[in-house]
């Protein structure tokens, strides 16, 4: 390295301070969803308990996240109803 | 009213452990009763940098399972008599830390200190949220470097979310501890300063404590940096945020060691 070299050569501090500020904005979105995700799903359970009785797998809930769309899918099966209505299905 | 803190971070090797041992020492001299408790089960150190690693007869995985008492296990400290320690088992296996267990002895301890400050383990398995649950407050402790600060983001959403605290829906207290810096290397643009780390964790801070050789000299010597060199950089540091904990408003400034023009010459040139 010469003594231009060691003039010139860009400080490194403010490239750590990008990186990261990007990089975590990304997980915590991450994280942060997949707990809302969970807490979705416990409540979206807890609600449809009140009414029918319905099986803790029996309920799904997906996120996707898009650059400009994002989707939340419910998928909830319910159980057989013996008086002739048929079992339905909510998505 | 007891207060319990837990020294965490995620990241290993960035002052715990270190900090631990000068804060629970920087409050006890001020007459406060302090314990300090080491939850890194296997791989305990804080014995050994508190110079105590000869007294150790009973741990806490003892005292969590009923195979010996609080009293028998806690280690008073003997340059420091309101200074405690109560040391992890380098043998056992974590999974013998129950969380009823823990929450046993927490509360013991809560009756018996005024302050109780859990050294978390690295990482963010059992052992580290373990030694959180119980906490009223957590100080991050944070290196000026891009892992160190990823982890302490990560560890700052678990205190948000599995703690005791954050579980009742209260606010967990949190501290920033910005250890190893160099007001030299960062005001060069060649290390984080201190307000890019306080802007990207966004917590408030308790103190910046410089690298130092003070620290390694303490930890050689089996000694918390606060008895064995009080009037050094990193102890007025430890001192100062001590202080904080206990409610001062105090100005925190960026340490610098007092050195002579040459000093500050050569200083520069070795950085």
């Amino acid at each position: 390295m010469n003594l231009l070299n060691l003039f010139t050569r860009r400080s490194s501090a403010p490239v750590a301070r990008e990186r990261l500020q990007v990089l975590l904005a990304h997980e915590r979105s991450v994280i942060g969803n997949s707990d809302l995700v969970a807490v979705l799903r416990e409540e979206i359970l807890a609600v449809i308990a009140k009414h029918v009785p319905v099986e803790r797998d029996k309920v799904r809930v997906k996120m996707d996240r898009g650059e400009s769309m994002s989707l939340l899918e419910v998928d909830i099966e319910l159980p057989e109803i013996p008086a002739g209505t048929k079992a339905a299905k909510v998505a | 009213m007891a207060k319990v803190l837990v020294v965490t971070s995620g990241k290993g090797g960035v002052g715990k452990t270190t900090s631990t041992a000068a804060l629970g020492a920087a409050l006890a001299s001020q007459g406060k009763s302090v314990v300090v408790v080491d939850f890194d089960v296997g791989l305990r150190n804080l014995d050994l940098v508190m110079g105590a690693e000869r007294r150790v007869v009973y741990d806490l995985i003892n005292v969590v399972q009923g195979d010996a008492k609080l009293a028998q296990a806690l280690i008073r400290d003997k340059r420091c008599d309101t200074l405690h320690l109560l040391p992890a088992s380098q043998t056992r296996d974590k999974d013998n830390l129950t969380a009823e267990g823990v929450a046993r002895v927490m509360d013991e301890l809560r009756e018996k200190f005024d302050w109780v400050i859990c050294d978390s383990p690295a990482g963010i398995e059992r052992g580290a949220t373990l030694a959180m649950r119980h906490a009223d407050a957590a100080i991050v402790v944070t290196n000026p470097e891009v892992s160190s600060v990823r982890d302490s983001d990560r560890i700052i959403g678990l205190l948000d979310s599995k703690t005791l605290k954050a579980e009742a829906g209260e606010r967990m207290e949190k501290h920033l501890l910005l250890t190893r810096y160099d007001p030299i290397r960062a005001e060069r643009g060649d290390m984080l300063k201190v307000d890019d780390v306080l802007e990207i964790l966004s917590i408030p801070l308790l103190g910046i404590i410089p690298e130092s050789q003070d620290v390694l000299r303490a930890s050689n010597l089996g000694s918390p940096v606060t008895l064995c060199e009080p009037g050094s950089t990193p102890a007025r540091a430890y001192f100062d945020a001590a202080r904080r904990l206990e409610g001062a408003i105090l100005p925190v400034v960026v340490p610098s060691e007092k050195k002579g023009f040459l000093g500050k010459l050569f200083g520069r040139r070795a950085a």
